[in-house]
């Protein structure tokens, strides 16, 4: 539990809950003592003004009890809130600086679970936890207390008890919380058999597989079940089987207080404290079995949180960060080699090129070839096994991320947009963009006509994912987007696949304009976006299989003649 | 989806601190709460006689645990009476521990077999609560497989899901724990109530006093914590949606440096969420103690009124232990009516839901007569058939088309033109409203539905992969496949080479999002699953972006191989396949608007020769301009 060294900025409000938890089982555990003197002093001696006067000091503590639970419950909302509130932070601003390969190690989904559901699950078990972990020993050791106090020897009674209790718990969780969890895994299994079902509908009706699907899930159903059914019934012993050992304790206890009082060594109010006290223990138990049940849980919870914050940041800022003194921002592989991790070949090998400011690089090549991990090795999403990657002469490894990230426009395959207005999309490329900047990227990218022709003009809302535009309108604005940053160097990577013929014309005619100045490199798939770049690389399984123009390569790359034949099958070639 | 909320700790019974489970749902209401509550209970009714013995189960349970603090304070009031006539000095007497020995011989009987019945409720109810929902989770699922496409294409898969998951999971955690609940504190709190009767009118009356000001207490407090419950709910919502989105676009967000911005953004929903969720937990804090304050109030009443009647000897002692004992028990009982009550409402709108989609209209089912085995040449017709996804939009009509086995028919059109509904129609996932499609001569009405979807192999664009080794993936194609036969499809579909880079090659277990391959890899898949299917017809979606030129390159090898002998339609990218093609079919806006060949439909001038020059002729260079 590494994780309660988050709870230090919360040692105050954490010691007064305690203290006043303690108080309020104070209160409890005395109501039983005045009670008992009431009979044994008030009834015994018909004494009704002292009856009256113990009634007034009960309600006080009553009063005192509660207010201190009421306090403690304000304390201890605001801490497991605050908690989680911070933990959150905590979680958040880690896996913003996460690289994409610490990323993708946990895989968004989990991340998103990690950081709502568990952080969640770690804030409901500390309140209740600093409701009930001091609560329930306390009014157990302090019953005890008390019924030491008032007849040691009635007392041992508990003592006696106490550890059936225990025992009670203890094999009711080692049968019942494993299979608890058993049921949790079964549960999600079922969920994920039938939203498998459900987003494969067409494939599951035309390889006629629905008795296929209704199995599976019927073996799931019943496996889940069966398990469901012997958690219940082992969690469902405990509570009868504690409540019968209490009560035959309260039967021996009267039967023992019988014969002490009989005696004379103790009275009547005494054995209707002990009763109470009885309960108090009982109560307690059932607590405390319950801290037992969440425990395993909270665990797991936060071990995978801390999991996050352990994480170390693989790609991180150099001590000493070099300034790049080039205005210009070319950019140079040399001889880089990369593989992702734990994968058996490498994704790029031997790669050498330069791209130059004012020039354009087309690469190309097929699916797996490498073409999009080479941008993100330059955006340094990714550091290289050997070989070093230059931008203006230094080494991406040897600057800030930050400034080495402020010199690109990047355009990735799929237009990621974020919920919000259109012009705050666009300013995401760089916060201090004007108006006038943002509508002329805009206009760059071919996209001011639709965006003016949307509702609200620039301030039209753009829904979570972008679901209410067009994909060839998201890859309009993610273009832009990356346009009003005004960068050295442009990446596009394989974005104009959603746009028309006309669009797509007078968008790389605009954009050329633009990008008069800075390195530009089109990652594409269709030979007709690339073939008149300046050079074009053209990448097979991961290694560079021509470099040159259009027309070198098609005399002297076999490869890139291949790709071109296949695009252009009947309208020539050149 | 959250899954999260489900994983409840299992209830361990009453605690002196515990929330109050019911506030922290959203109460929501039934549109027909009684109809909906039969027709859930009709779902019981198998189990009527063990529902019946937990019942009595339940009731015994109740009743023992309610008389036994009376027969304890018997025991009580004899010692009491017992020291009390010997400190007068009454001659002879003494505590009679003979009547005192059978008091608590009963009581220990009693006990045991209370203890015996509340478990026996806890035993036959997990086994009701969960028998009833697995059939209810069994009729759903075999409800899904009897539903036309159209109920899926028109209702979100999040939305059905929900309904199969989220709704069912709670009617059974309502059966199992709930319902027990109710109808064991409806049970005590009448048998205290009775109790307290008998052992003194004016004390019952007493305590009654603090009754109706707990409940009030506790429904007001209860309907102010809801409130902000669902403010909690909401900020959650919103934070849990800010976070998927900067996770998913976290390349995006790295690219531009805009780390620092997302942090900050972050922080100010985490904040709000903050301040509503500790106030969510607070409110609902207050409701235990309030109602403490208000019940020892009422105890020291009863402590003050019992003890001076006990003085005056117009009630024996025991009689108030068991009083202030009963007193103490009917508190749980009366704050757990007002959950349960908004539980329940929940759990009858939750059925609600479920019964909806178990009413939806069914596929017209396979006639008796219908043909359970086909393998057809393919030949392939469209006999005057009209369709429509309503009547009122008639988008194919009187369409006539012949295909001849192994032809291939290329079906071109601007994206969302409504390719799909050929499929639709060919595989039948939805029926035409006038004229019929032939296979072979025979209407496909004819043919059982999954006698005619083995007839076609289909490759769609948005492929479908499960949970599972990729070895399983491939084989979903055909039941038995051997391994020998998958890996032969997997190179026929030039997957094999992905696959072995892969760590665990065949047997690498595919992620739930399969986000562990990429999207060509993905579609290479789906690829040789139809190949291994080995279809007389084929339906294929021909790759766009997703898979690239090279790669289809080799596809198209294989789906060359493939269409050979086949009759197939594709939905075409590519000018070699519109070429090559016997038959092109033209949709715009969901309509076929021209079909022929290539040099027929360019010699027409209309739609199609737009479409062609504007799709398919050589773009633009990147210097244009």
């Amino acid at each position: 539990m590494k994780l309660f060294r988050y709870l230090k900025p919360f040692r105050l409000p954490i010691c007064a809950t305690l203290i006043l938890v303690m108080i309020r089982a104070l209160a409890d555990l005395y109501l039983p003592t005045l009670s008992a003197d009431m009979v044994n002093v008030g009834i015994v001696n018909r004494d009704i003004q002292y009856i009256w006067h113990v009634g007034i000091r009960m309600l006080v503590f009553a009063a005192a009890g509660a207010s201190a639970f009421i306090l403690s419950g304000y304390l201890s909302s605001r801490t497991a809130a605050g908690f989680a509130r911070l933990l959150r932070e905590k979680v958040f601003s880690r896996v913003e600086s996460f690289s994409l390969h610490e990323f993708n190690r946990f895989g968004t989904a989990s991340l998103i679970n990690r950081t709502t559901n568990d952080i969640t699950q770690l804030q409901n078990v500390l309140l209740f936890g600093m409701r009930m972990i001091v609560m329930a020993p306390m009014l157990s050791i302090g019953s005890l207390f008390l019924a030491f106090s008032i007849e040691p020897v009635l007392a041992r009674t508990f003592v006696a008890v106490i550890p059936v209790l225990f025992a009670i718990i203890f094999i009711t969780m080692r049968k019942g919380v494993p299979l608890f969890q058993a049921m949790q895994v079964k549960l999600d299994n079922l969920n994920l058999i039938m939203r498998e079902r459900l987003t494969g509908i067409r494939v599951v009706r035309a390889f006629n597989r629905d008795d296929y699907e209704k199995q599976r899930f019927q073996d799931a159903n019943r496996d889940y079940t069966a398990t469901a059914i012997r958690v219940n019934r082992i969690m469902g012993a405990m509570m009868p089987l504690m409540a019968l050992v209490m009560n035959l304790t309260i039967v021996g206890i009267v039967w023992f207080a019988g014969i002490r009082i009989d005696l004379g060594f103790t009275d009547v109010g005494n054995l209707m404290a002990f009763i109470q006290y009885a309960m108090h223990i009982m109560f307690s138990f059932v607590a405390i079995s319950r801290i037992f049940a969440a425990i395993p849980r909270a665990t797991a919870s936060a071990a995978r949180v801390n999991e996050i914050l352990d994480t170390a940041v693989e790609i991180r800022d150099p001590e000493n960060a070099k300034k790049t003194k080039g205005k210009g921002g070319s950019v140079e592989f040399r001889d880089v080699t990369f593989s992702y991790p734990g994968a058996e070949h490498s994704a790029l090998s031997g790669i050498s090129f330069m791209a130059r400011p004012g020039k354009v690089t087309g690469i190309i090549g097929s699916t797996g070839s490498g073409k999009s991990t080479l941008a993100s090795l330059i955006l340094r999403f990714y550091d290289v096994d050997s070989g070093s990657i230059l931008v203006d002469g230094v080494d991406v490894r040897e600057m800030t991320q930050e400034s080495l990230r402020s010199k690109i426009g990047f355009v990735p395959q799929n237009a990621v947009l974020f919920s919000g207005s259109v012009l705050e999309n666009i300013r995401f490329g760089r916060e201090d963009a004007e108006e006038k900047d943002i509508v002329r990227a805009a206009e760059t990218a071919q996209a001011a006509s639709f965006i003016l022709d949307m509702k609200e003009g620039f301030s039209s809302m753009i829904a979570q994912g972008g679901r209410n535009i067009s994909g060839g309108q998201k890859q309009r604005i993610s273009i832009a987007r990356a346009i009003v940053r005004r960068a050295k160097i442009y990446i596009f990577d394989d974005c104009f696949s959603a746009l028309d013929y006309k669009t797509e014309a007078r968008l790389r005619s605009a954009l050329f304009k633009e990008t008069k100045d800075s390195t530009v490199i089109i990652i594409s798939q269709r030979v007709s976006t690339v073939k008149e770049a300046d050079q074009i690389i053209v990448l097979e399984e991961g290694k560079i299989a021509g470099i040159g123009t259009h027309e070198e390569l098609l005399n002297d790359c076999a490869i890139y003649r291949e790709i071109v034949s296949s695009q252009f099958s009947e309208e020539g070639i050149a | 989806m959250s899954t999260e909320h489900r994983h409840s700790i299992p209830p361990l019974g009453p605690t002196r601190g515990r929330r109050i489970k019911g506030l922290s749902m959203p109460s929501e209401k039934a549109k027909n709460f009684k109809g909906t509550l039969i027709r859930l209970l009709g779902y019981l009714r198998p189990y009527r006689f063990w529902l019946l013995v937990v019942l009595a189960a339940a009731v015994g349970g109740a009743v023992f645990n309610i008389i036994s603090p009376k027969i304890l304070g018997e025991a009580t009031t004899i010692i009491f009476e017992g020291v009390m006539n010997k400190l007068r000095g009454v001659p002879g007497a003494g505590i009679d521990f003979e009547r005192i020995a059978s008091i608590l011989l009963l009581l220990v009987m009693l006990y045991i077999l209370s203890a015996v019945f509340t478990y026996l409720e806890h035993y036959i109810m997990a086994g009701v609560a969960q028998k009833t929902v697995y059939n209810l989770r069994e009729e759903v699922s075999a409800k899904l497989s009897r539903l036309p496409l159209k109920y899926f294409d028109s209702h979100g898969h999040g939305e059905i899901l929900s309904r199969v998951t989220n709704d069912i999971d709670l009617i059974g955690t309502t059966l199992q724990q709930s319902l027990m609940l109710l109808i064991t504190s409806l049970v005590t709190v009448s048998g205290i109530l009775v109790m307290m009767l008998t052992i003194s009118p004016w004390m019952t009356v007493i305590a009654l006093v603090t009754l109706p000001l707990s409940y009030v207490v506790t429904v007001k407090i209860a309907a102010y914590a809801q409130k902000n419950f669902a403010a909690q709910q909401k900020e959650l919502g919103r934070l849990n949606s800010y976070i998927e989105e900067t996770y998913s676009g976290h390349m995006i967000v790295k690219a531009f440096g805009n780390e620092e911005k997302a942090i900050r953004r972050f922080n100010m929903i985490n904040e709000k969420l903050y301040e509503s969720s500790w106030r969510a937990q607070f409110i609902s804090s207050i409701i235990m103690p309030l109602i403490g304050i208000i019940n020892n109030f009422g105890y020291v009443l009863v402590c003050i009124v019992g003890s001076i009647l006990v003085a005056q000897g117009r009630i024996p002692i025991g009689n108030l232990q068991a009083f202030i004992q009963y007193s103490k028990q009917l508190t749980h009982p009366i704050v757990n009516f007002a959950s349960i009550a908004n539980i329940i409402q929940s759990t009858i709108a939750a059925a609600e839901r479920v019964f909806e989609l178990l009413d939806e209209a069914e596929e017209i089912p396979d006639s008796a007569e219908a043909l359970s085995a086909f393998s057809p040449r393919g030949d392939v017709r469209f006999n005057n058939v009209r369709f429509g996804y309503s009547e009122e939009k008639i988008i194919i009509n009187k369409m006539n088309i012949d295909v001849k086995a192994g032809q291939t028919v290329a079906i071109v059109g601007p994206t969302g033109a409504g390719k799909t509904t050929l499929v639709n129609l060919l595989m039948r996932f939805y029926e035409v409203n006038d004229g019929k499609i032939t296979i072979d001569g025979l209407d496909i009405r004819d043919i059982r539905r999954g006698t005619l979807r083995s007839v076609f192999g289909m490759v769609l664009q948005d492929t479908w992969l499960f949970k599972g080794t990729i070895k399983d993936n491939i084989a979903y194609g055909r039941i038995g496949a051997s391994e020998d036969e998958i890996v032969s499809a997997a190179k026929a579909a030039y997957a094999d080479r992905f696959i072995r880079t892969l760590p665990d090659g065949y047997d690498t277990v595919l992620n739930e999002e399969a986000s562990n391959i990429s999207q060509g890899q993905k579609q290479l898949l789906t690829i040789a699953r139809a190949i291994l299917a080995d279809p007389a017809i084929l339906i294929l979606d021909e790759a766009t972006s997703s898979v690239d030129t090279r790669t289809e390159l080799l596809i198209q090898r294989a789906m060359a191989d493939l269409m050979k002998s086949r009759t197939s339609f594709v939905i075409a990218h590519r000018l070699s396949t519109i070429h090559n093609a016997d038959k092109i079919l033209v949709m715009n806006e969901g309509e076929v608007v021209e079909k022929g060949t290539h040099s027929q439909l360019l010699a027409m001038e209309g739609f199609y020769k737009e479409l062609y020059e504007s799709q398919f002729a050589e773009k633009p260079s990147f210097k244009a301009g």
